[in-house]
């Protein structure tokens, strides 16, 4: 990094002379740092998955989710610093809400992406604070189906048919390649997203991780749920004894 | 609980004591209206277009404060050419009267406005939304509303059909209307409407002295006289 030491990486407000703004791109580098995500988007639902890094054996099964529910049928995976994520899906719901309060209707998730957007990119411009340390995927079904998106900490936001971001994204994005996405359904997406997961973990580098999975679909009335236990592990161990199969 | 007053306007305020009405059919909804604004018992102006477009496909009727209603449909228009541009698509009936109906509730102690909203969308065909004074909102498929509206409900109960086309539709409108305006003092002068449906909107004007004509009584005294005549002669004859 030739840019270290020069002075243009110490706020978010001054552009370097070839005209980037180091502060975002080290935003970025936060969230390379951090556990996978994965969204899958499917025939007739999307699915989202995590690898969440248990940094302790303290911490209590389950908690510290990744995944958050920003309306009914909007569920959101965030890859990068944790607080960030919250605070962003915090805001999400705040617009969920507006759009509804006016036009008593959900919002299509475009709308709420490109609302999501331009409030992630103020962050980038002013020397006060600093962007967010997370990318964000967002995945809903609304009128015009399936949708599913990513927001990164610059603010822009682009569609997916398979989105990953974190540490494994570059791994998981050639296995998301692989699959037939637009054929698939959301149970089949469900042992497909495990099984990504599993394969882009680090035994080596880290020692413990936690599934963490939410889908939309028929299967769920079409709102946000997370993966009921039995199906959750009946993935996972799949994924596992897959792994374990391509191992030997 | 306090209930809003349709009469108690500002001394000077415009009214539209108004006969408002929408029907759906088919193909589309036709809206109509009549055309007279008071001040008082002062015609402030006859010919009043009482029916706004508010997007493309969506219309609405207005009724109580011609300020009130003129500022909240400026306000939904707003609202639905921005939900146009985000969207990239017409917004839905439902989404109009509920932007309506959002406005006329939040400031119900200081509107008067009685708001029919009408028109055509892609997701439900043809749709009528009546709200009435307090900002309720209620899916009808036929409504009427407005001071004249009083005289002629049991017309509508009685007249009102599912399944029928354009013509008479149009029809209906035409004769409840000109029966609302021939018994309400504050209602009167033309009818306007308009037909909207997924081809477009069409006006339909119906000047002051071509609306239908309904039964308006015999001349009774000149008739009795008559009667009285000839009895007198019958017995000028027999004597």
């Amino acid at each position: 990094m030739t840019s270290i030491g020069t002075g243009y990486d110490l706020s978010a407000s001054t552009y370097s002379p070839d005209g980037r703004i180091f502060q975002v791109e080290y935003a970025n580098k936060a969230v390379e740092n951090s556990g996978t995500a994965i969204g899958l988007r499917v025939k007739d639902g999307i699915v989202l998955a995590v690898e969440k890094l248990i940094h302790s054996k303290l911490l209590v099964p389950d908690s510290n989710r990744r995944i958050q529910t920003i309306d009914r049928s909007v569920g959101m995976a965030s890859s990068g610093l944790l607080a960030d994520g919250r605070q962003i899906a915090n805001r999400a719901r705040d617009e969920s809400y507006s759009y509804r309060d006016v036009y008593k209707e959900s919002p299509p998730l475009k709308e709420l992406v490109q609302r999501m957007g331009l409030y992630v990119q103020a962050y980038t411009l002013y020397s006060s604070v600093r962007p967010f340390g997370c990318s964000t995927i967002l995945g809903a079904i609304d009128k015009s189906g399936p949708v599913l998106y990513i927001i990164e900490p610059s603010g822009v936001a682009y569609g997916y048919h398979g989105a990953a971001v974190g540490k494994g994204r570059q791994l998981a994005k050639t296995e998301l390649e692989k699959l037939k996405l637009s054929e698939l359904t959301t149970r089949e997406a469900v042992f497909e997203a495990a099984r990504i997961i599993h394969l882009v973990h680090d035994d080596a580098k880290e020692k413990e991780f936690e599934l963490e999975m939410s889908w939309i679909g028929a299967e769920t009335n079409g709102l946000h749920l997370p993966v009921p236990k039995d199906l959750l592990e009946e993935a996972d161990k799949k994924a596992r004894d897959a792994l374990e199969d391509y191992d030997e | 609980m306090q209930t809003v007053d349709m009469q108690q306007l500002k001394s000077g305020e415009v009214n539209l004591g108004t006969s408002i009405m929408a029907v759906q059919f088919k193909d589309g909804v036709v809206v109509g209206a009549d055309s007279r604004t008071t001040t008082g018992s002062y015609i402030a102006n006859r010919v009043t277009d009482k029916l706004t477009h508010v997007h493309d496909r969506i219309y609405c009727c207005r009724s109580g404060s011609a300020a009130d209603t003129q500022a909240i449909a400026d306000m939904v228009h707003y609202h639905l050419q921005i939900h146009a541009q985000q969207s990239g698509g017409r917004p839905t009936v439902l989404t109009a009267a509920n932007v309506f109906q959002k406005l006329c509730y939040e400031n119900k102690d200081a509107l008067s406005a009685g708001i029919i909203v009408a028109g055509w969308d892609k997701e439900t065909g043809p749709s009528v939304y009546n709200i009435p004074l307090g900002g309720g909102l209620f899916r009808q498929p036929w409504a009427i509303g407005g001071s004249g509206s009083t005289y002629v409900y049991g017309y509508c109960d009685a007249t009102y059909q599912d399944g029928w086309g354009r013509d008479e539709t149009i029809n209906f409108v035409k004769n409840t209307l000109a029966l609302a305006m021939s018994r309400d003092g504050s209602s009167g002068g033309v009818i306007r409407m308009c037909v909207i449906t997924e081809d477009g909107v069409e006006r339909l004007f119906v000047p002051g002295n071509e609306l239908p004509k309904f039964w308006e009584g015999e001349e009774v005294l000149s008739k009795s006289s008559n009667r009285t005549r000839e009895f007198t002669d019958d017995m000028a004859i027999e004597v």
